[in-house]
């Protein structure tokens, strides 16, 4: 196993003989195949998400504004559900077991989509959906984090996250392929993504090793603020245990900066229509925009993870979020060059590769093994709740300001919170 | 389990999904391929000459299956059921005043719906068009025929959630000068100034004098009825509740959809008085989902979805004092517009 030498390695003779042997050999099969499992559901989830407004207005008749609001809600059910997910995954000692029932759960509600007729039905789907996507987050993240050595992690998230930003490209392709060929075929569409769903969970059966840490927890003990040693590798995980996590001063830390730095990131859907309404991107672009984040994310999410491992994932965080800080700026700016679409997505790029799959990996540094997944998300739901919050305050800050008050607003706020996190995360000796 | 085993159930699985996916796009093909053949029962539909200034005929969608589905059709106003004639223009949502036409069409291109407004000459020949930034959703015409809007869903999908908006532009067609969201206007709430990150327009209708407007504002989760200025580029608002606004020729009169359960896709068609801002419920029973058209001072027509038909919708039209019954108008048709 790739933790054995851990400890005992030199981290200047490691890196050395690491470099030489360029990417692949550096990250575990279960990565790749985890991330092949993303990469497949993604497809699966994006083909619905892109084709489901059109769905709702011009088959249902629905008006989908409602619905936006609704949207909000279950992404904060959905972060909810990943503390319990997370801390089940601990508990029973198999975080594959829940993951696989997250993916199975999200895969079920695709065909269910045809029947789902009424608003309420389909919230209904809908939510179930999300809330598999809430179980399987902690405990595939824990997956990576367990088979990774310590000082790859960077570059292990990197390869998942850019396999499952690539799934979320070719969904919507896929997606519109279909409907083109059909005319309408919004069945076929919710067909098809379920068979690819299916697909997913079974790459994720066959090929993702169960338990892969086997009897390594005793190992893994030395690391850990837990005392590990054979009685606690029996002895289930409790409650307490995975609140006792929150005692642990540095991922108290890290939690806080992260919650701390989400509540002054605005949402996605806020910058996309800030850049839209200050940038003077001719309407017909807009739902092409989130296409520029992504792609951005997916070139650089292994480099920047990679390069978080060798200067320190804490500070590579807080540069992330330098990035975004550049990008509200030059949305305030909006100086009238045809160039600031294209900074500002790669900026926005940028921040995602410089924080989405970096966190977790800093998460590695703090949490001992046996409550891995718990801690991965505490970190997660934290962050993901108080970017919620701040959708609702930005929202608010915009009706009482308007948009260039509001965003100036996030971005003192944010160099604030970035100045706090710099002292609070600053390197301490012997840990990156 | 040995690699190899794993290995053969994969390409199995793969195999299997597979062809189940292409059976599901292969049958989805063939349905919209026979949705193109006529049916047996279905209107008479015959390609011929339709213009913008043929008087005393009633122009719509024709959604009817057949060669002509989607395509702008017209029939006499006194004899709605005789044989439509269709013309070689497709649209999703049509409508035309004064020899001028708006047509919104949708066709899926590779990686999102591409959309646009085609601003049309009495024969139907494209005077502009006009990118769209999401899905047709309203159009209307001025009486004069000088200004022409129009309403798109837009949703601009992000990592992790959905978002929805509506955009609703209007256009000089004297100028070509086009306003290309609502928004950029100030809004009088209640009598007083009011800026939100939630606001929302939609289903504009005009009055006679090329100034005035009415609209649906949405804001905290509430809609409102406003009249709005061209001239000034302010909206007022008048009362809550309404959507979806259609002036009667006589300027008095505004039919409207009001939502009767919140939250739910349930509307009822009204009549409101602008002098007393009395609402008069109408006969119509069902849910209206639609800006409906007033065919004269007493009438009103709409699209209301066929029983038992996902995504298809018939015309229908009810008096426009609360009093009488609904009668079909056109079967399979959507967008009526008196010419």
């Amino acid at each position: 196993m790739y933790l054995a030498d851990r400890s005992s390695t030199p981290g200047g003779v490691n890196t050395a003989s690491v470099r030489t042997r360029g990417l692949i050999p550096k990250v575990a099969p279960i990565v790749f195949a985890l991330g092949a499992v993303s990469l497949i559901t993604d497809i699966s989830s994006e083909m619905v998400t892109a084709v489901l407004p059109l769905y709702l207005v011009t088959r249902l008749g629905f008006s989908p504004l409602g619905f936006g609001t609704l949207d909000g809600v279950y992404n904060g059910v959905s972060a909810l559900v990943q503390l319990a997910g997370g801390h089940l995954s601990d508990r029973v000692r198999n975080h594959k077991l829940i993951a696989g029932f997250g993916y199975g759960l999200s895969a079920l509600c695709k065909p269910l989509l045809l029947l789902a007729s009424g608003l309420g039905s389909l919230g209904t789907v809908l939510a179930l959906e999300r809330t598999g996507k809430g179980l399987r987050t902690a405990p595939r993240d824990a997956m990576i984090s367990l088979s990774t050595p310590r000082e790859n992690q960077g570059r292990a998230f990197g390869v998942h996250r850019a396999m499952d930003t690539t799934g979320a490209m070719l969904g919507p392709l896929a997606a519109f392929l279909i409907l083109r060929a059909t005319v309408d075929g919004y069945d076929a569409v919710f067909g098809v993504s379920a068979c690819v769903a299916a697909l997913g969970v079974l790459v994720l059966v066959l090929f993702v090793p169960g338990k892969p840490r086997g009897t390594q927890a005793a190992e893994g003990g030395a690391e850990g603020d837990a005392d590990g040693g054979e009685a606690a590798d029996r002895r289930p995980v409790r409650v307490r245990e995975a609140l006792a996590l929150l005692r642990l001063p540095r991922l108290r830390a890290l939690a806080g900066c992260a919650a701390l730095l989400g509540l002054t990131t605005v949402s996605d859907a806020f910058v996309y229509l800030l850049l839209q309404r200050r940038g003077g991107i001719g309407e017909q672009w807009f739902p092409l925009l989130p296409l520029g984040t992504a792609a951005v994310f997916l070139l650089l999410a292994v480099p920047v993870g990679a390069l978080a491992d060798r200067v320190g994932r804490r500070g590579v965080f807080l540069a992330g979020h330098g990035g975004l800080l550049i990008g509200y700026a030059l949305l305030l700016w909006a100086p009238a060059t045809p160039a600031l679409p294209y900074l500002v997505l790669a900026l926005h790029g940028t921040f995602y590769a410089a924080t989405d799959g970096v966190l977790p990996a800093a998460v590695a540094d703090i949490v001992p093994e046996e409550l891995r997944a718990s801690g991965l998300a505490i970190v997660g739901t934290g962050q993901a709740l108080a970017r919620f919050c701040c959708s609702l305050a930005f929202g608010a800050a915009w009706t009482v300001w308007g948009d260039g008050r509001a965003l100036a607003g996030s971005a003192v706020g944010l160099l604030c919170c970035a100045a706090v996190a710099g002292v609070v995360l600053r390197p301490t000796g012997g840990h990156r | 389990m040995t690699p190899l085993r794993r290995l053969l159930i994969l390409v199995t699985a793969v195999l299997l999904l597979a062809g189940l996916g292409t059976g599901v796009v292969l049958h989805a093909a063939s349905r919209a391929a026979r949705e193109n053949q006529p049916q047996a029962g279905g209107p008479s539909v015959s390609a011929g000459k339709v213009t913008l200034k043929q008087t005393g005929r009633l122009a719509f969608l024709n959604a009817a299956s057949g060669p002509h589905r989607a395509a702008l059709a017209s029939v006499p106003a006194a004899d709605p059921a005789a044989g439509r004639t269709a013309s070689s223009l497709k649209c999703q949502r049509f409508y035309a005043a004064a020899g001028t036409g708006i047509c919104l069409q949708s066709v899926p291109g590779v990686l999102k719906q591409s959309n646009r407004a085609l601003l049309l000459d009495a024969n139907l020949h494209t005077l502009r068009s006009f990118p769209l930034a999401g899905t047709p959703s309203r159009a209307r015409v001025s009486p004069s025929g000088n200004f022409v809007t129009w309403t798109v869903f837009v949703s601009g999908e992000s990592y992790s959630s959905a978002f929805f908006s509506t955009r609703t532009s209007i256009l000089d067609t004297r100028t070509m000068r086009l306003t290309p969201s609502l928004e950029t206007y100030s809004v009088l709430l209640d009598g007083k100034p009011y800026h939100a990150s939630d606001i929302n327009f939609w289903g504009v209708t005009f009055a006679a004098d090329d100034d005035t407007f009415y609209a649906t504002l949405s804001t905290s989760n509430r809609t409102y009825l406003v009249r709005g200025s061209l001239s000034r580029r302010t909206v007022t608002t008048l009362v809550q509740n309404v959507e979806c606004p259609s002036l009667s020729p006589d300027g008095k009169r505004i039919a409207f959809k009001k939502r009767t359960l919140p939250g739910a896709a349930l509307w009822h068609e009204y009549v409101l008085d602008l002098s007393t801002l009395h609402a008069t419920p109408l006969a119509e029973q069902h849910s209206v989902d639609d800006q409906a058209t007033w065919l004269d001072d007493h009438t009103i027509a709409y699209a209301r979805p066929s029983d038992g038909k996902v995504g298809s919708s018939d015309l229908w039209s009810v008096p426009a004092d609360g009093s009488g019954s609904p009668h079909l108008l056109i079967s399979g048709a959507t967008s009526p517009a008196p010419l």
